[in-house]
Formats: structure tokens, sequence, C-alpha cells
């Protein structure tokens, strides 16, 4: 199948302050934090897009091997969330460049302006996922898997050379790879979405999957 | 025919899409187009063939992502060989009785530049240069530079093709729903910087169809004095059973662009989805029409990476702070290395309301060449206004310039022969409105009439240049009135000529005029109405001062340039003359003042703690608040975060008081004696990674907690971090990586430090770090949070080692 590289632009989804204060290390909000959140959003708002390429693949799982046809990816982990899916979307989103310019110039001035607008994108970039996921589900009229990101689990990071080899996210969206395999703009994602495929399958908690115990914001 | 002369008179039908094409003949998704020039070459050709044949006079080469990053230099000479000499076979093999063109295609090159991303700007201008070489050896006629969807590669680019051909070079940007580049130039910024580096067309290509680029293109078309392109996607791709359709026909977008043309674009040609039949019925629908002629806009502009400042309508600010003259605490920052004193100089003056920050950090004793370009590069990052790069030093100019991403504001050439000689040439090369002033070999002229007479001598000597009268500035010296009463007439007037007689734009700085007079806002305020009535365009000025302000606002509703006086409403508080304080605030005593700076430091009040601490300065000794006020108020929150009560928004908001008071004390003792520090610690964000928020909380309080920090910054080479801590003897070196990819720099980092500073504590941080990670790599000390590290700095300091 030679399928070809297509393009979505939302609108803002909600925002949601309770998780963007979970992300600033935040369990409660006295009234300053509220203000500085809130003026924080105000500031943001107009910086932010909200785009998406996605591409669709057929994909065939031989044991731990995802083979996509113009590729082929090795990971356990990643053939289980997609085993019995006979198709998967892979997809590469960003809210764009403004929020990193935010976040540097204010981690020169004021670092806890910084640290809110890092925490706002965080929970932006994951609000544009989830509703490319519902919009994709919709439009395929099919359940789809949990996304799943070069990085999770035995997915090596390395797999994001692959990611943007076909997706062209540079050009389609004007999201790069650095050396070192970190995205700019960082507010961005690229995943893969299994399209059907068994419900027992399905992963309910991607922190399952992390081998970083420490980690501040695992979910159990 | 060469191309330019071609251009001068005609329409000129670039060709269309080549990707979509490839894909439909077999491209696999992830192969790289541009070998298709060896594997596939009938393809590629008989694709340029029907372009020509379509009507197309130029073909660009297949060689949209042929670059070092992506192919060895030996395959990549070996592609842009076989590009060109596809592109000539079709163009031999073409029937169409037209111009036929050869474009070497450069497109991006899929790397975010600093410090946005990681590919500095001079090694996107070499990977560009190698390109641009091999298209010129292999014979291309021309450059076009297309889909750059960010203004600092675009003009890397440029520049690479400036400095390696004399072929010429057409640029295009690809602009996004919002009408702005993916990096948030607009339109008229893009004019400004593409047309200040001399390209020969301009425009707008892929991302939308035609109808979507319309506002783009219209706004291309107000501000630029070369001919435009535009080159639109057929529309938007959709999947139909497998296959690609793009949802604008060959029909609908020739009616389009047909209409564009008649608005007075000049070069066509589609991108992405759009075929020969697009072209053919583009070129069969408009080969007859007559070219709309291209005409010098005569616009003043200077533009930062986001926006366009336009002289003329109103008067411009530009801001003087960033500036040590006069300045002690800003000295200071200077000797210091203290960058970010610097840029909350150039922030706060943004939200004064400013237009334009001049820049001058010339001080003897520093090298100004490197802090010139530092601070301008820095300040590009925490701020979007256009910059004024003021320095008498031409190197630290030339590097300043080149580094710029946008079109500058230079300040200044003279009528002296050698300076003109030395400025010219780079504002040529590099773009900008430069500020002349009227001065040269024989002094400054008393009288307006020799003023002027220098101004004309300018503008000739730069026309010789290519230097349009559009990019001059002339400042007529305002020099001050304490030594001679008739010195503001002589430059009033001269500015009265120069804008009336030779139609050019003025500027002045304002405040020369008061010098050695008391109570200088109170003149400099005035002049600087009289000046605007006279016809100055902008002034160098001091935006704290109340009464330019006042001038400013006032000036602008008196003269018709603010609509229902809103800006003035606006602004009226700030120039209201506030009464001195109440009588009860000043019966407070020092013991009152002090618990409630400990209090505004605790719940985070910046302002509050600013003042406060003023306040207190009066009474109280420096060291003192320090040691009885902030630094308990620190430990109250600090200590509230290791225990949890305190959240970590919390915790910086406080810091960020303890700062600002802090700043006051430093204001106060600039100068002065220095205040002892704890000892050096230096901090800095791994070579490869380029997030560094953590790095900054950290440093943060680090510095509240009296440590001298030395940040090295983001994407720092471990040798770079070596050599510091050596040169300092520095006791302590923290060290943050954000992903596991940039973990083994870390890890390089320390080896070399153990290696070469052995006396040196390590300190490691970062979202993928964990205590068993920085056991491995061999850290002293893993560090939670920022809390930690400045316990732990405390604990080896403590423990005698400095």
């Amino acid at each position: 199948m030679n399928s070809v590289i297509l393009n979505k632009t939302f609108t803002e989804p909600p925002f949601c302050e309770k998780e963007i204060l979970r992300y600033a290390g935040c369990k409660e909000a006295d009234g300053e934090i509220t203000a500085l959140l809130k003026s924080c959003i105000n500031e943001i708002k107009t910086e932010l897009t909200y785009r998406v390429c996605y591409r669709l693949f057929d994909v065939k799982i031989r044991d731990d091997i995802c083979d996509f046809g113009a590729f082929t990816l090795r990971s356990k982990d990643l053939s289980f969330d997609l085993s019995g899916c006979k198709s998967a979307i892979l997809f590469a989103a960003t809210v764009g460049v403004g929020i990193d310019r935010l976040i540097a110039k204010y981690g020169r001035i004021s670092p806890s302006k910084a640290l809110m607008f890092q925490a706002i994108g965080a929970e932006r970039i994951e609000a544009l996922c989830d509703a490319f996921c519902a919009d994709i589900s919709k439009e395929y009229n099919i359940g789809t898997k949990p996304r799943f990101s070069p990085g999770y689990g035995d997915l090596p990071l390395a797999a994001q050379k692959d990611m943007f080899a076909v997706l062209s996210p540079e050009k389609q969206i004007g999201l790069t790879l650095t050396d070192s395999l970190l995205m700019s703009p960082s507010k961005s994602v690229t995943a893969i979405v299994g399209l059907g495929g068994k419900k027992e399958n399905t992963i309910t908690n991607k922190c399952a999957f992390c081998d970083n115990k420490d980690c501040t914001f695992r979910g159990v | 025919m060469n191309f330019r002369e071609y251009l001068k008179n005609n329409i000129v039908y670039l060709d269309g899409g080549m990707g979509t094409l490839l894909q439909a003949q077999g491209l696999r998704p992830g192969e790289h187009p541009e070998r298709w020039n060896l594997s596939h070459s009938d393809v590629i050709t008989s694709i340029h063939k029907s372009y020509f044949d379509a009507g197309s006079n130029i073909v660009c080469t297949n060689t949209f992502g042929a670059n070092i990053l992506k192919f060895s230099e030996d395959e990549l000479e070996e592609i842009i060989k076989a590009a060109v000499a596809n592109a000539n076979r079709a163009r031999a093999l073409s029937v169409q009785k037209g111009e036929k063109f050869i474009a070497l295609d450069i497109g991006p090159s899929g790397k975010l530049l600093k410090p946005l991303g990681d590919l500095d700007f001079e090694d996107a201008v070499n990977v560009f240069a190698k390109t641009v070489k091999l298209g010129v050896k292999y014979g291309v006629d021309l450059i076009i530079i297309e889909t750059m969807n960010d203004s600092y590669e675009t003009k890397a680019a440029l520049l690479a093709a400036k400095e390696n051909s004399n072929l010429p070079v057409i640029v295009s940007n690809a602009y996004g729903e919002e009408g702005k580049l993916m990096t948030g130039a607009t339109p008229a910024a893009m004019v400004a910087l593409l047309e200040g580096m001399g390209v020969d067309a301009l425009g707008a290509n892929c991302s939308l169809g035609p109808k979507q680029l319309r506002p783009v293109a219209e706004e291309l078309l107000t501000y630029a004095s070369v001919p435009v392109i535009l080159k639109p996607n057929a529309g938007l791709p959709k999947s139909v059973d497998g296959k690609t359709i793009f949802d604008v026909t060959a029909d609908e977008f020739s009616d389009e662009v047909d209409e564009l043309i008649k608005q007075g674009v000049r070069v066509v040609g589609g991108c992405c989805g759009t075929t020969p039949e697009y072209i053919k019925a583009l070129y069969q629908k408009t080969c007859d029409f007559a070219p709309v002629p291209t005409h010098n806009k005569n616009i003043t502009t200077v533009s930062s990476y986001t926006h366009a400042v336009e002289f003329g309508e109103k008067p411009i600010l530009i801001g003087e702070r960033i500036n040590p003259t006069g300045k002690k605490r800003f000295k200071q920052a200077l000797l210091d290395n203290d960058m970010d004193y610097i840029l909350s100089e150039g922030v706060n003056q943004q939200e004064k309301g400013v237009d334009i920050l001049d820049v001058n950090v010339g001080l003897p004793d520093i090298d100004e060449v490197e802090m010139l370009k530092n601070a301008v590069c820095e300040l590009q990052s925490v701020t979007d206004l256009p910059l004024q790069i003021d320095t008498a030093d031409v190197t630290a100019m030339e590097a300043a310039l080149r580094r710029y991403n946008g079109k500058a504001m230079i300040n200044s050439v003279n009528g002296k022969r050698e300076s003109m000689e030395t400025v010219f040439p780079m504002v040529k090369k590099y773009g900008g409105v430069v500020v002349a002033l009227t001065l040269d070999e024989d002094g400054i002229p008393e009288t307006a009439e020799g003023r002027v007479k220098i101004a004309e001598k300018i503008l000739d000597t730069a026309a010789k240049y290519g230097i349009e009268r559009k990019d001059i500035i002339f400042d007529t010296l305002a020099m001050t009135i304490s030594s001679d009463n008739k010195a503001a007439l002589a430059t009033l007037s001269s500015l009265k000529t120069i804008k009336n007689k030779l139609g050019c734009h003025t500027s002045l700085g304002v405040s020369n005029i008061s010098f050695g007079l008391p109570n200088r806002d109170a003149v400099n305020g005035t002049f600087f109405a009289l000046a605007l009535e006279n016809g100055l365009s902008a002034a160098i000025m001091n935006p704290y001062s109340a009464d330019m302000m006042k001038t400013y606002y006032t000036y602008k509703a008196l003269k018709g340039m603010d609509e229902n006086c809103a800006e003035y409403i606006c602004a009226a508080d700030l120039f209201t003359v506030t009464a001195p304080a109440t009588t009860a605030e000043t019966k407070k005593s020092a013991e009152e003042f002090s618990s409630e700076l400990q209090r505004a430091v605790i719940k985070g009040f910046k302002e509050k703690a600013a003042e406060l601490t003023k306040s207190i300065l009066l009474s109280v000794d420096p060291l003192e608040i320090v040691n009885n006020e902030i630094i308990p108020a620190l430990n109250t929150v600090g200590k509230g975060f290791e225990e949890k009560t305190v959240y970590l928004p919390q915790l910086l908001m406080s810091a960020e008081a303890a700062k600002s008071a802090f700043e006051v004390i430093k204001s106060f003792m600039a100068g002065g004696e220095k205040s002892a520090d704890k000892g050096t610690f230096v901090i800095a964000t791994v070579y490869g990674d380029i997030h560094d928020i953590g790095k900054n909380i950290v440093k943060l309080l680090l510095e509240n907690y009296g440590f001298n920090v030395v940040d090295l910054g983001k994407d720092v080479p471990p040798e770079q971090i070596v050599q510091k801590v050596v040169e300092l003897h520095a006791p302590l070196a923290g060290l943050s990586a954000l992903m596991t990819t940039t973990v083994p720099a870390m890890e390089e980092t320390i080896k070399q430090l153990k290696a070469k500073a052995p006396w040196c504590k390590t300190v490691v941080g970062g979202a993928v770090l964990t205590q068993e990670y920085a056991d491995k790599i061999g850290a002293d000390k893993y560090a939670k949070d920022a809390m930690e590290a400045v316990r732990y700095a405390e604990n080896i300091i403590g423990g005698g080692k400095v």
C-alpha cells in the first residue's frame, strides 16, 4: 500500500487546569498560583497551534516484529499493543514553537512562569493527541488502541528516525528532530495508533510499561 | 536572455509538484526522492519535460532535500550533477518555444536552528553553501530557495547563495493558515529581511491552496518592491479509496491564480498536488496578460523574526536602556557576563511600549565582538522586538548583523569617508536600516544647511553602494542647550529640511539636549514634542521617563494618531504624579518593613519585595537585610518544600521575590564593595540537550543562597564545561539532562572533570536521572530537586573545601 501523508488542524481543546497543576508539581493551588496559571494561559492562548500529520499503514505482527511495509520495528510491547490490528495510524503532533519561546524567555527572567508554561505545554499536547485519536476513531469508524510512542517500554527512542522518515513532519507541520533525538518544538508527540485489534490487549495503564519506578508522575 | 532580464517584463511560469508524481510512480514512504535523479533519471527527465511543454519557464531541479545532512558529500555531488543533467535533457527535448531556465532547488535542511533547535546558524550556512557550490559547478541559471518555514533558516540559505554565487536568487516561504511562518514571521517581516539582502523575487508556496494563500499574496504585494512569487498547493490532500486526491482542480486552481496575476503576482507555479495539467491550464489562461510592473514601495521597515516595524505613520520609540554609559549596575553586569540582567532590561522596556531596542554593550575591558553577538542572539530568544545594533566597532557590528534574525537597525554611519566605506558594504550585504549622523571629517556643522549638505553627501555615497534612501535614517544630532542656547534650533531645523526636502526619515538621541541641566526629563519631554512636530520619525529614548512617555501619548492623541484616545487613556495612569507616601506609611518603623519583607518573599510578591527592600535600605545595612530577612524567609519556604507543604511553583515565586530584593541591594552596592559569595558553582545542560528549565530553576535557588553561579547555558560540550571549571577552580559543577540519549554526554563530562579537575564535585539532575543512573555514570551527587542541590552545595562548602 502506498498511502499519503495527511494533515489535520484542530481548534483549541478545553484546558484542564487540574492536569496542568499536576504537571507543575502542585497538588493544591492557592490564590497566587491560580492567578499565575490563569495569566500564563492568557499569554499563550493565541500562540498555540494544534497541528497533526499522519499516515495509514498496513501492519503485520510476527512475534516481536511489527512490519509496516516501508519499515519494521522490533518491540515486544508494541507488538502486544498492536496485536490483532490490520492497520495502524502513525502520527506526529505539535502545539508549535510559541510555547518553547515563552519557556525560554521566562526561564531567564521568571522560572515560576517557565514552569507553568512547561506544564501547560504538556497538558496541551496530550489534549491534542486525545482529540486526534478520537477523531480518527470516528473517521475510520473503528476502535483505536492506546497510542504508543518511541521510548515507551522496549521501543527504542531511535524509532523516532523511522517515524520522521515516513511522516516528513518537518515539511508537514514544522516538527524537527535533533541529533540527540529530541523533538523541536518540544511540545510534540509522535505515536502509533492501532486500528481495531484485540480488546484484551489494550493497555490501560501506560506506566506499567515504564521502568522508572521513582517517577513523580507514576500512576501506580 | 538571462533570467534577470526576462523577469523584468514578463510573467514567469514555474513548474508544479514533484513528490506526488513520484509517489504515483512508486516512490516508497521514507525513500529519498533525490536519489531518483540517479536511479530513475528517465522518470525525472520526463516530468521536467512535461512542465516545460506545459508552459513553465523555470524547472526546479529535483534537489529539495539535497544537502550534506542527508547525504555524504560524494553522493550529494552525484545527485546534484544528475539532477541538473536531467533538467538540461528535458530542456533540450521540450518543443515549447518560450524561455527555459533551470533553477537549483533548495528546500529546508530539516533541522530547526538554535536556540529553538540544535543547528547552529553558521553550520546551516555551511550546509546550504555546499549545495549552492555544486549547483553553480553544474551550471544552473538561478537558485530557488523554497518552502522555508523559518525566517532564520531562510536567511542562512540566502546568505549561502549570495556568498557562493552571482546567480539570481528567488525565495519562497511556507505560510500557515494564520498567515505567518511556523516560527512566527509575517509576510511584511519577510519582505524586509529578503529585500534587505537583495533577492530577485520573493513569495509564498506550499502549505495551502491558492484561495487560502490570497491574503499572504496580497500582503506581499503591498510591501514588496521586487516581483512576487506564488506557488500554491492544489488544495489539501485527501485519501479516497487508497488514492491521493487534492481538492482543488486544475481549472479552479488556474482561475484563482489568474486573479492574483491581475493583482500583480509575477512569478507563478504550483506546489504539492499540482501536475503539468495545472500549469498548462494556468499558462493558457494567462499567457497573454500584460505583467503588472513592479515599483519601489519606498517603505522604511526593520524587522524581527515575527514582525516588521514601519517608519512614517506614527513615532517610533527606540529603548536606550541597554547601554552601559553612566550606569554602574549595567557596567557591572557586563563585567560579570550577567546576561540575565541585560535580558531583563530588554523585556522591561518592551513592557513599557518601545518598538525597537537599542543594543550597546561596549566597554573597554570586555570582548565587544563576542558580547554584542551573544547579546543580540540572547535578546532574540526573549523578545520579538527588532533590535538596533549600536557599536563603533565594525567587527562587532558585522558579527551581530550576520547573526541577527531579521532586518536590523544599525547605529551608526556618518559623513566621514572611512565610516561610509566600512559600514555601507555591511548594510548592502546583510540588509538593514542605518542611522546616519550628520557629521563628517570637519565635525558637526553648526547650521542646519551644513547638516543637510552632509546628509546629501551620505545619500549619494549610499546610492553608489546600491543602498536606497529608504534605508537611511538621519540623526541630526541633538547637542546640549546648556552650552549653546541655539543648539536645539539647528537640530530641529535640519530635521524639518531632511524630512521635507530629502524625503527621508529621522531619528534623535533625545536626551543629549539637556546634558548638564537639572531635571533633564522636563527638557527632554518638551524637546521631544518639538522634534516630533518638526518631522522626527523615531527617538532613542528612556521609556522609564514619565515626561517622555507623556509627550509620546499626548502627541499621538493630539495629532489624530490614537483613535478614541484609547492608548492615551490606557497609559494616562502611568504618568500621573503620585502623591508622596502617606504619613501612615512613612511612620512605619524599619522593623515593621522587615517583617513585611519576609512575608513578601514567602508569598512570592516580586514588586512588593523590591519596594520594601528599597525602604529598608535607607536605614539598615544591606548585609543585615540579607541575613536577617531574606535568607530566613527563603529557609522557611525551602523547608516547607522539603516537607511537601509548599509546592514547586510556590518555591519558585518566592525565590523570584527574593531575587528582586537582591537586585535592589545589588544596584545599591554596584561599583562599591562586592559582597563575598560562598563559592563558584558551574552549571550547564549537557551536550545534545536543548531544554534548560530545570537548570534555570537550580540556578535561581543557588544564587539566592549566595553562590556565584556561572551558567554555561544548554547543549554545552564537555570540553567547555571542564575548561570553565579549571579556569575558575570551581568546587562544584551541576549538570542537567532530560533524555536518555543525552545521559552519555553527561557521563563523558563527569569523566573529563574527574581527570582534569579532580577537586570538583559533580551534582546531576534531570527528568530521566535516578540515583542508580547517577551512580553508574560516576556523579558525586544525585539531586532529585533544586533544594537538594542547594543543600548539597552548602554541605560541600560548609565542609571547608573552599
